[in-house]
């Protein structure tokens, strides 16, 4: 049952010898083998690792998204234009998790191209939902989310455009940690949006997420977006007081919300009885950001996606899923001249003024919370028949998303009869992971809704 | 921005885009299309009038690096060639394009 085990107890244990690397990478892959062919998490498992006892990760088994290129070993995007494709170069965050003695156990599923939030546009079938298997684990990283759930991986990596980390993370019951825009390198991600994708953490606590994300920032000379601001030790932000905090709760108000609301709501009381400022605060409507979102998003993946044909690849564009065939028309539209007020401006201009708005509560709140989705995790089949699937399930995280600030899906409430999590999304202003880190950190220790931490 | 989606309209988006679809995507495609458009009109209704657009949020401005060869982030060209469906002489065969209808 070692696979069991958070990252850092992992960690802890093999540098007090208690256990050995072989005994965990063996029972991580019986359970990969126990559980993959009905969840669908991994696309491709490697079963050969070294013991690196001198490095930080010591060798333990990460579960990565298959949109990390990494050298030598087919990555798809879970799709069938790269089904044969091998990158000749290595993603520099897998790189970097490398190098601090990560080892990559799998290539995870996900939405084809990240296009979507279910996992169900996968062109290698869906992923299943390891808290209850007739749900969905969320997307587009659902696959990570699902493999950190299931116990298949110890820890993982997932990318984020809006909302594919912590989405799935919520649905699947886990944490997943987006960081700021620029803080963690695009290079060598198949790429969505440009102007957000963000890769980060998913992992068993917030603790894990805090350890890996030391690891894989920093800046990138071959990624030109990626910030050199200076990266802290994430770790340090553990352990520490929040009396004094100032938090403000946003979204509470929103129609179709007040049946999940009433399940949240009392969740917030532990930051009070903790000593911090508990606020309810008016942010725009979220309709908005879904709006800007599919304009920027369409926009960026018509002109990302225009690289992909046989020529390079093997396989053509008509290989593409219906949901890539959609939004690469319909960004090839809005990117068009057809308009008479252009739609990408217009987009542009309206992200500016979400931006503003979060600027302005920030200036009256250290952090802002609100549920991280709408609701549970949705039945397998949800996807079918709404366009725009993904946005809604995402809405409440899109201006964080697209302002490039960090945020954190925490797990914050179980069903009994489902089994199945609420997410807490925590977001703080660029740059200030620390705050999510330091804020979902003491929800965590101080309630019962960490299923790890609970087995403790 | 309003503009009627109808098939004439994705078939030719679907050419610019070099996506081949089938006449009846054709039709499902525009109902999408149409219902997407509904809510990113919504657009239209906030005042950005004046407002400054945002294309990237980290602020940062022109990064360049020196003009040189970077021989560690390089390929063979047997590297870039590897996951090509024809080659020819250590060439990319593509399909002509030029007076391709």
């Amino acid at each position: 049952m070692l696979n069991k085990l958070t990252l850092k107890q992992a960690i802890d244990k093999l540098d007090n010898k208690k256990i050995t690397l072989e005994d965990i990478w063996a029972d991580v892959l019986s359970a990969i083998k126990n559980q993959n062919d009905k969840l669908n998490v991994y696309l491709a498992i490697n079963k050969n690792f070294k013991s690196q006892p001198n490095k930080p990760l010591k060798g333990l088994p990460i579960a990565v998204k298959d949109n990390f290129c990494t050298k030598g070993t087919i990555t798809t995007a879970s799709s069938l234009l790269l089904k044969d494709f091998v990158p000749q170069f290595e993603s520099t965050v897998t790189q970097k998790l490398k190098d601090a003695g990560g080892e990559i156990v799998g290539k995870t599923n996900m939405d084809a191209w990240a296009h979507g939030s279910s996992t169900e546009t996968s062109q290698y079938g869906k992923t299943l939902n390891p808290r209850n298997t007739q749900h969905l684990p969320g997307g587009s990283s659902g696959g990570s989310a699902a493999a950190v759930a299931a116990d298949m991986c110890i820890a993982s990596l997932g990318s984020e455009t809006a909302g594919s980390i912590r989405q799935p993370a919520a649905w699947c019951g886990v944490v997943g940690l987006k960081p700021t825009y620029g803080r963690t390198s695009r290079y060598g991600i198949v790429a969505m949006a440009s102007s957000t994708d963000s890769p980060g953490p998913i992992t068993k606590t917030v603790e894990d997420a805090a350890i890996l994300l030391n690891h894989i920032a920093g800046h990138d000379p071959l990624n030109a977006t990626s910030s050199s601001e200076k990266t802290p030790n994430f770790t340090e932000s553990l352990d520490k007081p929040i009396e004094n905090l100032k938090i403000g709760i946003i979204y509470h108000n929103l129609e179709g919300l007040e049946n999940v609301w009433k399940l949240f709501a009392p969740q917030l009381k532990i930051f009070t009885k903790l000593g911090a400022s508990v606020k309810y605060a008016q942010a725009m409507d979220p309709k908005h950001a879904i709006s800007v979102y599919t304009v920027v998003q369409r926009s960026e993946v018509s002109s990302n996606l225009a690289r992909f044909d046989d020529v390079r690849y093997q396989h053509g564009r008509d290989t593409f899923g219906n949901e890539a065939k959609k939004r690469i028309m319909l960004g090839t539209h809005t990117l068009s001249k057809v308009f008479n007020t252009h739609p990408y401006s217009l987009a542009q201009k309206v992200r500016t003024l979400l931006i503003k708005d979060y600027e302005k509560l920030f200036k009256k709140y250290d952090v802002l919370i609100s549920l991280t989705s709408p609701g549970f995790a949705k039945k397998v089949g949800a996807t079918e028949g709404s366009a725009m699937f993904g946005e809604l399930e995402d809405m409440l995280m899109e201006v964080s998303s697209l302002s490039g600030m960090p945020g954190i899906s925490i797990p914050c409430y179980r069903d009994e009869k489902t089994n199945l999590y609420l997410g807490m999304n925590i977001m703080a202003p660029m740059w200030r992971e620390d705050l999510v880190i330091q804020v979902a950190d003491a929800f965590e220790k101080n309630t019962d809704w960490n299923s790890w931490r609970k087995n403790d | 921005m309003k503009q009627k989606i109808d098939k004439q309209l994705v078939r030719h988006i679907a050419e610019l885009a070099q996506i081949p679809i089938t006449a009846k995507e054709e039709e499902s495609l525009a109902n999408d299309f149409a219902a997407t458009l509904k809510v990113v009109d919504q657009l239209q209704k906030v005042d950005a009038k004046g407002v400054k657009l945002t294309y990237q949020v980290t602020g940062l401005k022109n990064i360049t690096r020196e003009d040189e060869v970077n021989k560690k982030n390089m390929f063979t060209q047997k590297q870039a060639l590897i996951n090509a469906s024809h080659t020819y002489d250590g060439f990319f065969v593509v399909k002509r394009v030029i007076d391709a209808k």
